[in-house]
């Protein structure tokens, strides 16, 4: 049967996804106001895997609360804490909870979070992963043995269209659509020229790619993104724009911006929907759509 | 091939001597005198500061190569003093230790941490090229090992974390899978980056890895 979201992404309709990221605690007022929220705004939502290698309550855990709310969850799921018995485990027991879609990653390395003398697993990759996932699905898992009733999953990866240099970037994507990626979700864009012909070559594979939009809060953050995070390219006339905001207004500023790049990628069909993350101003999501023209479901 | 050595801090091995007063020390001529780890100067710095803290040093020797088995040899050679110890402290990589540890009956204690098997790619630079996996894939990659080039280990290309040809775990360390797609290309091999790698095999010897060469 498929998904809430997979359904969005087959009817053709410019999906739109957004993202929460877990507590550290066992405070989850937030996360779950922040799952109110989105719930009905969005065709789908993504809760993070302790990302940048940050430990946090699981994503599986978030994905629950969103299930228990009536709210279509997206999964993600990295390779660097769990070898391939754990990852197949989690994938059997969130299906058995109605967890249906997974995005697969590789996860960010340990150094760059705040468990550095951590051991990082990555015994498989996000595209082994994924090849795991239609394996699981064929009742079979990577042992070779028999499945006492399999799985089905919308499973979907990342790609990074600002990478540089872009081939190997490429050579990944398209490996990732031949081990059976359904949709894409990309690192954040910003320079709309620079997408188009990541989406030029990227129109070539029947997939869905959703773009990442992630929402500039200062411009402090623009500069300090496109200096240091891979895969991210600010444009000097973005971080100018968001300079030039009136002090207090430079989160409306974002908003704006962020609206006004989903309204021209829907306008101009440059691709099939968007990926919206607001990192820790969840409740905003629901502006930016309005600064965008789009109307909630 | 060198077995690449660093040598503990002076408090973490004063901690494990804690209860030993008599110290012999043992350093090895071959790798630990290549990284100024345990070669003679080392072992008489590392005699001095022993005696600095108080201990007796009773006697030391720089084996020539101590994971061989003349190494049973050069121990028989320094037996008193050995016998005068109550403690070997080692100044060779854990592989002396364990070569060491196999002839005598007294405790012994490592100097140094065994961080690789590396080679010296410019004086006093080391770097680890091989992690001894047990399957190896430089067929497949140009020539450069992405389970030791690549922080993660990965057979199936760069992550998102590259960035310019460089690595999000270190900005001077380049990106391995970055230099296996330019080596590739250069050689118009790209097919073999195009081609899914499976699951890596980690048991093709389980551990203690053990083979017996006929």
């Amino acid at each position: 049967m498929a998904t809430r979201f997979k359904e969005a992404l087959d009817s053709g309709k410019f999906v739109i996804t957004s993202e929460i990221g877990p507590p550290k605690g066992t405070n989850i007022d937030k996360m779950e106001h922040h799952i109110e929220i989105l719930k009905d705004k969005v065709d789908g939502i993504n809760v993070t895997d302790h990302q940048s290698s940050v430990m946090r309550f699981p994503s599986i855990g978030g994905c629950l609360s969103i299930k228990e709310r009536g709210g279509e969850p997206i999964l993600q799921m990295t390779c660097r804490d769990r070898n391939r018995l754990a990852l197949q485990a989690e994938l059997l027991f969130a299906y058995t909870r109605g967890i249906r879609n997974v995005l697969c990653l590789t996860g960010d390395a340990i150094p760059v979070g705040d468990h550095k003398e951590a051991k990082g697993v990555f015994d498989l990759d996000s595209l082994q992963l994924l090849e795991t996932i239609r394996l699981l699905e064929s009742g079979k898992d990577l042992g070779g043995n028999d499945l006492d009733g399999s799985v089905e999953f919308c499973a979907g990866a990342i790609v990074t269209p600002e990478a540089d240099p872009i081939e190997p970037q490429l050579i990944k994507f398209e490996k990732k659509i031949e081990s059976g990626a359904e949709f894409f979700q990309t690192q954040a864009i910003y320079d709309l020229d620079n997408f188009a012909r990541f989406m030029k070559q990227a129109r070539q594979f029947p997939v869905k790619i959703l773009a990442g939009i992630v929402l500039l809060v200062s411009a402090r953050m623009a500069k300090y993104m496109t200096e240091n995070v891979p895969g991210i390219f600010v444009p000097q006339n973005l971080i100018d724009e968001m300079a030039s905001a009136p002090k207090g207004e430079a989160l409306n500023k974002g908003i704006e911006i962020a609206g006004r790049m989903i309204a021209t990628l829907k306008k101009e069909s440059m691709c099939d929907g968007v990926h919206i993350m607001a990192i820790g101003k969840e409740e905003v999501v629901p502006d930016i759509l309005k600064a965008a023209g789009i109307t909630p479901n | 091939m060198k077995s690449i050595t660093k040598q503990k801090d002076l408090d973490e091995i004063l901690q494990q001597l804690q209860n030993y007063d008599r110290i012999f020390i043992t350093g090895c001529g071959t790798c630990t005198t290549m990284t100024k780890t345990g070669g003679i100067e080392q072992v008489i710095d590392m005699k001095q500061r022993l005696q600095d803290a108080g201990k007796l040093v009773t006697g030391w020797v720089v084996i020539p190569t101590s994971c061989d088995d003349m190494t049973e040899a050069a121990l028989k050679e320094n037996n008193q003093a050995i016998q005068d110890a109550n403690c070997i402290l080692i100044m060779s990589c854990a592989l002396g230790v364990f070569k060491i540890n196999s002839y005598l009956k007294k405790t012994v204690i490592p100097a140094l941490d065994t961080l690789f098997i590396g080679i010296e790619d410019k004086p006093g630079n080391f770097q680890e090229v091989c992690a001894q996996c047990g399957h190896c894939v430089l067929g497949l990659t140009a020539g450069i090992c992405p389970i030791t080039a690549c922080h993660k280990g990965l057979l199936n290309g760069p992550c998102g974390g590259t960035n310019r040809g460089k690595c999000e775990v270190d900005k001077e360390k380049d990106c391995a899978w970055t230099l296996i797609y330019n080596r590739l290309k250069e050689q118009g091999r790209l097919e073999l980056m195009r081609k899914y790698q499976p699951p890596k095999n980690y048991q093709v010897t389980p551990r203690p890895r053990k083979i017996r060469i006929a």
